[in-house]
């Protein structure tokens, strides 16, 4: 039931949300230190979701021609590559043929026009195209096949030894989710799993929630108008099934399971990276005093957040909504007291 | 089949693009770049912006196209895309925050006119507070997905979203508005039968109608601040002490305008104290919004929110001074009154455009956010 933590802190968000009896909260959690880039997650939940195509594009952005979580791809995979020695390993392209598959003209073209044409705002275009560029002309490049030809590269013999990060992002399922508290029409509900799911017959369209969101995952489908995301497979939990996306993984780098579970597992397994060597191993979204009260969906990254496009730091903005109003109230007393002195002042002009 | 064809427009428009950058990676530029601490430098070309770059107030971001050699923002991005979707509002909706001010502050000055005994400015204030009020409610039907659907705003009343409690307050203004502004065509009616006796009912409707319209436009006028504000959009949010103040003082000087181009002077001695009222409200909310929210005032200087800020500034200066000065001339008071509705409509535009672009750029999530990361002393799950 409604508490002081129902708008931010940790809480159990579907009996705050007046379930009785709810089962245990369920949730992701992503591992994107045994992800392998097969996006056979974002295949899976298009074809079980009956999610339309999102248009087909070069990105320049490695081999993620998907882009970003957007109304018509419900998971994301992302992929980065850094310039790193691989310690005692044998170099992993020694022996190779020379010269970079990418180049900073070519990802600066593909950074700036916006990239899923059927939704909205989709895949917005970078707004400098310097990063993208930055990023595909440094020697460790090794993303699509070359569009240039071959002889045509500026840099050739320059390739290093490389990471290659790969994440699967997907909804977080916030415990205090902005895009369910603002939305106007009730579309947006919580379920018994402590998911946050869109009602299709519902929504309106009216944007409130892709405004909300601190992760930029709601997204509005071009034509249709409604705003869609993850439902984190409502329908096969209600059967006792595991989502698509988690059944698809083959390397179980998407785990699926009551969060309290996965939340020591990730545990162990980040004590395990340390342990062997991977100290930047680090959760995203595990922790329920942050910023929402922790995601149904977290994970397990191996740099920074934000290298992968996440927030490094978000707030439900429903946490200050007490503190709005109240300034809300402030101002509407004075423009009231303004009007009043304003006709009362002077009786005469 | 019409994405194929998007696609295949889409790489024409990639090739033509490269062909008439000149191609620097052309066959004959195949001289080695150098990558420098800063990023890499393309031969004959420019500098490209490094990766990570510190992020200092004032930089001109949006000219990087010109200039690549930008200063630098310390901060990491996914290929430079926005982190944050950005608002998908269309202009309705800033044409809204105008619209629904406009309507609560001519309220607010047909009350007072009808209750002080002057019935040119009530007749204008009803009239325009009706007209503002139904072109509200077009602007925002028009800005939803599923316009049909715009009813299903009523099936809850939540108090968590600003946007729901919006509805409430539009549903209760809008009928009272509406009977008050009705009510003005009384003396229009016959004085004898079933219509003499709505002539004789509508100035009593009217004054009630219009006091219960006037009791809420102060809330229509300032949730549209907690509208904006409750998004994660960073030069919205962090605006939410102010924004509320903003649009009252701008729904002030928006009516006061409106007044002053449709009343004599010998009736808008109030509307005078009002505009100076509102400007004031209006003037130092402003003031803390561009220069008090760090990095997120940014978008409140520069680029388009930056123009309409400083164009509704001047206006409403100009706009205050004129009606001042000219409070005995028609004409001056009407050019004022141009200039004061004017302001609001700036000030409006100027905000929502400041909050989209505030979105559309990573630094503006990822930089004050790892800033308060270490502040707080602490990595996410180290």
């Amino acid at each position: 039931m409604v508490s002081a933590e129902s708008l931010f802190g940790p809480i159990d968000p579907a009996p705050d949300a007046g379930y009785v009896d709810a089962p245990p909260r369920m949730g992701f959690f992503t591992d994107t230190s045994v992800c392998i880039g097969c996006k056979a997650c974002e295949v899976a939940c298009k074809e079980w979701n009956l999610v339309p195509d999102h248009g087909l594009d070069l990105l320049g952005m490695s081999y993620d021609n998907t882009g970003a979580l957007t109304a018509n791809s419900w998971r994301h995979v992302a992929f980065i590559e850094q310039p790193r020695p691989l310690g005692a390993e044998s170099p992993a392209l020694a022996g190779t043929a020379t010269g970079p598959s990418g180049s900073a003209h070519l990802a600066e073209r593909a950074s700036t026009p916006p990239g899923v044409p059927n939704t909205d705002p989709g895949l917005p275009p970078a707004p400098h195209p310097g990063p993208a560029a930055a990023m595909a002309a440094s020697p460790e490049f090794l993303g699509m096949p070359g569009t240039d030809l071959p002889g045509r590269q500026e840099r050739a013999g320059q390739r290093t030894d490389l990471r290659w990060l790969m994440m699967s992002d997907v909804c977080k399922h916030c415990t205090h989710a902005a895009c369910l508290d603002v939305c106007p029409t009730g579309s947006l509900f919580r379920t018994e799993f402590g998911t946050v799911v869109v009602q299709e017959d519902i929504c309106n369209g009216c944007g409130y929630c892709i405004s909300a969101c601190p992760y930029g995952v709601i997204d509005q489908r071009k034509g249709d108008g409604r705003a869609w995301k993850c439902t984190l497979c409502y329908d096969r939990l209600r059967d006792n099934r595991v989502p698509a996306c988690a059944q698809a993984c083959p390397t179980e780098s998407i785990q699926y399971g009551p969060l309290d579970e996965l939340r020591e597992r990730a545990q162990r397994r980040v004590e395990r990276l340390h342990a062997d060597g991977v100290p930047e191993a680090r959760l995203y979204g595990h922790d329920e005093n942050d910023g929402v009260g922790g995601d149904g969906a977290f994970f397990l990254l191996l740099d920074e957040p934000e290298v992968y496009g996440l927030p490094p730091d978000p707030i439900v903005t429903t946490r200050d909504l007490p503190d709005m109003w109240r300034r809300a109230g402030l101002a509407a007393l004075a423009m009231a007291g303004a009007a009043v002195a304003a006709f009362v002042g002077r009786r005469s002009a | 089949m019409s994405d194929g064809d998007a696609m295949g427009e889409r790489f024409r428009e990639f090739q033509r693009q490269l062909a008439e950058r000149g191609d620097p990676a052309g066959p004959a530029a195949g001289q080695p770049a150098s990558r420098t601490e800063r990023g890499v430098r393309e031969p004959g070309s420019r500098d490209w912006a490094p990766q990570t770059q510190r992020a200092r107030p004032g930089d001109r971001g949006r000219r990087n196209r010109e200039a690549i050699n930008v200063p630098p923002a310390e901060f990491s991005s996914y290929y430079g895309r926005p982190i944050l979707k950005p608002p998908v509002w269309k202009h309705d909706i800033a044409a809204y925050l105008f619209t629904g001010g406009l309507a609560a502050g001519s309220s607010l000055i047909a009350a007072g006119a009808d209750l002080t005994g002057r019935p040119t400015l009530r007749r204008a204030a009803r009239i325009t507070s009706l007209g503002a009020v139904v072109a509200s409610t077009y602007f925002l039907i028009n800005d939803l997905g599923k316009p049909a659907r715009f009813h299903h705003m009523l099936r809850v009343a939540k108090p968590t979203s600003p946007m729901s409690i919006g509805t409430w307050i539009l549903s209760a203004f809008g009928p009272a508005a509406g009977v008050a502004a009705v009510a003005e065509l009384g003396p229009l009616l016959p004085e004898r039968g079933v219509l003499g006796l709505a002539r004789r009912v509508s100035s009593p409707a009217g004054r009630i109608a219009g006091l219960a319209a006037a009791a809420t436009a102060p809330a229509l006028a300032t949730y549209t601040g907690v509208l904006l504000a409750d998004t994660a959009v960073p030069s919205w949010h962090d605006a939410y002490p102010d924004l509320p103040f903003l649009f009252a003082g701008s729904a002030l000087v928006g009516a006061s305008g409106a007044a002053l181009i449709a009343a004599p002077p010998t009736e808008t001695g109030p509307v005078h104290r009002l505009a100076v009222a509102g400007a004031a409200m209006e003037l130092v909310a402003e003031r803390r919004i561009e220069h008090g929210m760090g990095l997120s005032s940014e978008p409140y200087q520069q680029g388009l929110g930056g123009r309409l800020t400083r164009l509704s500034r001047a206006l409403l200066l100009g706009g205050v001074a004129g009606a001042l000065v000219g409070r005995r001339s028609r004409l001056l008071s009407m050019l004022s009154g141009a200039a004061l509705v004017g302001s609001s409509l700036a000030t409006r535009f100027g905000v929502f455009h400041a909050g989209v672009d505030s979105a559309k750029d990573p630094k503006y999530t990822v930089v004050p956010q790892r800033e308060r990361l270490e502040r707080k002393g602490s990595a996410p799950g180290a």
